[in-house]
């Protein structure tokens, strides 16, 4: 391929990706309510934004839900990791071929199994069901992270921090905590995404008195377009831009914790 | 080098996993200041003896003492033992200094303390000026320096080494070998290393222990391993060697292929079937076939830098490896002398 | 030791078996049975629902799910391929740029991306109100399948180019070096020695679009207006509105087993691929 032929693909190809954001961003700032139609400047949809209990509350569940899901998966997922390390070959393959149920099956189908289970129980769909839910495919990534950094952290590691006194947890916290910790990292990062960004599990297993933005967003869309929608979709799209545009400064290896 | 009393005594120490006895009822004592080698090919049971001297894997039967005070009990950490791991274990997320400092800093010694051990450990070890990197940028021979360096500063009374040199070419392997011996010599301490190399383990021990299966074959010095290896295992473990299956028919007589040759060991029973070695060094070749005990032809011969080695094929039909300083054409008809005392008699043990 | 520290992983062991392994236990006990899904006592044993998907009808709803899923990847590979390559061959300093203006997008949330889309195609977005200031007919794609494979390749685009793109990044230079100096010419380096080596990024990528492709209800939701139902629909529909669990059940089982037969499929390919790639290598 010549050089110019490249670059006319990889510009229609940005174009793609790009074309509908700039669509949202620019009329989250359009007057006339109509899409499609240029009706003046306004912020009046971004005040309207914030002035909307509904979409507050969304966002208080989202984060809280992501927050706290994201702190137990990692704790969880770690542990269970130095678990699972340590076990015989069978045992290890069996429980690794279970927890990458959740990673491999549709989510659609997590989600009916999980509110499934939760009725059966006659456990009312709500915060809880939602933030069980949101652990239970976050525990999965956290795993798949952690165990190959400590597989391939040298196996004499932890006996060499014992060799020179350190006692078990004092090897733990100070030399296996801190080897695996980019593992650890990684693991909450896309715990922290996958809860931000869930809407079909949180859709069978919130039931009707929690909402998250997500569902918020789907409910709105199937009424039919409000510029609420594009207001808050900037906002989104801008927060997350700046806070990537934050890691690949900092650690100047922005394709890595892309990846 | 003094060798003083006792520091480790090992008892009838036995080590299963699963179904198989990994070190079956060996015992050994190791003395202060000692270079001991625990030397066998893998799997034969030297690396868990170490770590169990180390406290990694308990046993199943049998003592460990360690300065009289039984060490079974006693986990790894509070043993005053300190290990260079093979493939050195270092911690990637920390510096080199941290690295060294980090048994220093769990006994909570003074900073100043700390700073003044690790650079002294820095300079014997040759590393000064690498307290800031980080061991992920090391090359394998300096990995290995941070790693001896921070059992060392640790001043413990045993260093146990695993295959320490395993990693790195052969080079710098044999650099290494001399460091390290003088290093114990300047550090005083004893030395447990375990190897697969046999050539390692004659050039720097004291004392070494040939294991094979789980068992103790032998323990000597090098010299005593080298030429009196007590059975075939360890005369083919050891250097290269010509192990023929003979009879004593009396004392310090041997007979195999048709031959009768002097040797100089006594006390087996009449016609007690033996093993012996003769080094290829110690067969002597002479042009005249007539003058020599044994006749043969040349079969091939490889230059080896010091020496040629050659294959003799006897007229029994037996090979012999000869080195020699001279070559012999191939083909050639020769005669082949041996001393009484480069005989070598061994029981007769299992076939190898 | 080893024996001790094994002990952490139990708690998630019981963990997986109550979230994980009951759950789709459960799905599979409704799937076989008929009855009041309230009253476990009613339940019975039953093949109901499983000859409920066999009629025609629900046969084309799985059918027309798995076409498209099929399109979009399809679509996905043909794009994506060129772009995986171009970044992956780019100057290293603009790199990780390219790589992270491509990736941003998948950070905004789906719902929004798709989205987005609605409020281009729609029958009073801004394409149409473009065509009409041009005095040009309307393009009614949306609602429709038009628009719903666009918003899948739209939306899973991206996890068809990062594994390529992995892949490609990591194939060593002087093996394409290898290739020319043996007399291979562009061509002959591309089809024997980097689509061979690519495989598993391929593999992996058609699996990423693939999946959430052929199970997605939010797409065809929002884009596809309910004109072709997919699967993932006919779940939604019968565990939340028709209340049928015992059919919603039977379904999710077809599309488990059916997403793992595709990609045993696939782990196959990629195996073979390995090993051509291997002897190309």
């Amino acid at each position: 391929m010549s050089k110019a032929l490249k670059r006319i693909y990889m510009g229609i190809i940005y174009l793609f990706l790009y074309a509908p954001i700039i669509v949202l961003i620019v009329f989250s700032f359009n007057k006339s309510k109509s899409r499609g139609q240029w009706g003046g400047f306004t912020l009046d949809w971004y005040a309207e934004l914030f002035q909307s209990r509904q979409i507050r509350e969304a966002l208080y569940f989202t984060l809280l839900i992501a927050v706290l899901s994201t702190i137990i998966s990692t704790i969880v997922g770690t542990i269970a990791a130095l678990g699972i390390n340590n076990m015989g070959k069978f045992s290890r393959t069996v429980i690794l071929n279970i927890n990458n149920l959740p990673v491999l099956n549709p989510d659609i189908v997590t989600g009916v199994a999980l509110m499934t289970l939760f009725t059966s129980l006659k456990v009312e769909l709500g915060f809880v069901t939602m933030l069980i839910s949101h652990i239970v495919f976050s525990i999965p990534y956290v795993i798949l992270s952690v165990l190959p950094k400590l597989r391939q952290m040298n196996k004499h590691i932890a006996e060499a921090a014992m060799d020179l006194g350190a006692t078990p947890s004092y090897a733990l916290r100070k030399v296996i905590i801190p080897e695996i910790f980019p593992g650890i990292i990684s693991g909450a990062l896309m715990a922290f995404t996958l809860s931000i960004d869930d809407f079909v599990i949180s859709f069978f297993t919130a039931g009707t008195s929690v909402t998250n933005l997500s569902i918020l967003i789907y409910s709105m869309a199937k009424r039919g377009i409000k510029p609420t929608i594009n207001a808050l979709s900037t906002l989104m799209f801008v927060t997350v831009l700046i806070l990537m545009l934050i890691i690949n400064k900092k650690s100047g290896k922005g394709e890595e914790i892309l990846l | 080098m003094e060798m003083g009393r006792n520091l480790i005594e090992i008892k009838n120490l036995t080590k299963r996993f699963g179904d198989v006895t990994v070190v079956n009822n060996i015992s050994l004592d190791i003395k202060e200041n000692e270079f001991v080698t625990l030397l066998g090919p893998s799997g034969c049971g030297k690396t868990t003896t170490l770590r169990m001297i180390g406290g990694f894997e308990e046993p199943d039967e049998g003592q460990i003492f360690f300065e009289g005070k039984l060490l079974n009990p006693i986990p790894a950490y509070k043993r005053n033992i300190n290990t260079v791991f093979q493939r050195y274990a270092l911690f990637t997320h920390m510096n080199v200094f941290e690295n060294i400092a980090f048994g220093l800093r769990i006994k909570k010694i003074p900073k100043n303390e700390i700073e003044k051990r690790v650079k002294r450990m820095l300079k014997l070890v040759d590393l000064e000026g690498f307290e800031e990197r980080y061991v992920d940028s090391l090359s394998g021979g300096q990995q290995q320096r941070v790693a001896i360096a921070r059992a060392l500063v640790n001043e413990p009374k045993v260093l146990l080494l695993d295959e320490p040199l395993g990693a790195l070419d052969l080079k710098l392997r044999k650099e290494m070998q001399i460091e390290l011996l003088d290093m114990q010599r300047s550090v005083g301490i004893t030395f447990i290393y375990v190897t697969h190399d046999q050539e390692e383990a004659l050039t720097m021990s004291d004392t070494i222990v040939v294991m094979n299966n789980g068992v103790i074959q032998q323990v000597g010095t090098p010299e005593d391993i080298y030429n009196e290896p007590i059975n075939r295992f360890v005369a083919d473990f050891i250097g290269e060697s010509n192990i023929i299956e003979a009879i004593m028919p009396e004392d310090c007589k041997v007979a195999f292929d048709n031959v009768v040759l002097d040797c100089v060991d006594k006390g087996f029973a009449p016609n007690e079937p033996v093993d012996i070695v003769i080094r290829p060094e110690d067969i002597r070749i002479v042009t005249n076939p007539d003058e020599g005990m044994i006749k043969g032809t040349v079969r091939s011969v490889v230059f080896k830098g010091v020496h040629y080695e050659m294959i003799i094929e006897s007229d029994a039909g037996r090979e012999y490896m000869v080195h020699r300083t001279i070559a012999f054409p191939v083909g050639s008809y020769v005669g082949m002398n041996v001393q009484p005392f480069d005989i070598q008699v061994m029981k007769r043990g299992d076939p190898l | 030791m080893k024996k001790r520290v094994r002990i952490l992983a139990y708690p998630y062991v019981v963990w997986m078996a109550i979230f994980i392994v009951v759950p789709l236990f459960l799905v599979l006990i409704y799937s076989l049975t008929s009855g009041d899904i309230h009253d476990i006592n009613s339940l019975q044993f039953s093949f109901e629902s499983y000859q409920k998907v066999a009629e025609p009808l629900y046969l084309k709803v799985i059918g027309d799910s798995f076409l498209l899923a099929f399109i979009s990847t399809v679509i996905c590979l043909i794009l994506g391929y060129p772009v995986a390559m171009i970044i992956a061959n780019a100057n290293p300093k603009y790199r990780s740029l390219l790589l992270m203006l491509f990736l941003v997008p998948i950070w905004m949330n789906f719902l929004l991306r798709t989205y987005a889309w609605m409020s281009i195609l729609s029958p009073n977005g801004i394409i149409n109100r473009f065509l009409a200031f041009l005095g040009l007919p309307r393009l009614e794609i949306m609602p429709g399948n038009v628009a719903v494979l666009l918003g899948m390749v739209y939306n899973f685009l991206p996890f068809m180019v990062l594994p390529i793109y992995t892949v490609l990044s990591k194939i060593d230079k002087q093996v394409l070096e290898a290739s020319s100096d043996l007399g291979g010419n562009r061509v002959v380096t591309f089809t024997r020695i980097i689509l061979p080596l690519s495989i598993p990024g391929v593999v992996s990528g058609i699996t990423m679009v693939f999946l959430p492709a052929v199970s997605t209800f939010v797409i065809s939701g929002l884009l596809g207006g309910g004109k072709t139902p997919l699967i993932g629909d006919l779940i939604e529909q019968q565990f939340l509105f028709s209340r049928n669990w015992h059919f919603g059940s039977a379904l999710s089982i077809i599309l488990m087993i059916m997403i793992l037969i595709s990609m045993a499929i696939m782990s196959r390919i990629d195996k073979n691929g390995q090993e051509e790639g291997g002897k190309a290598g």
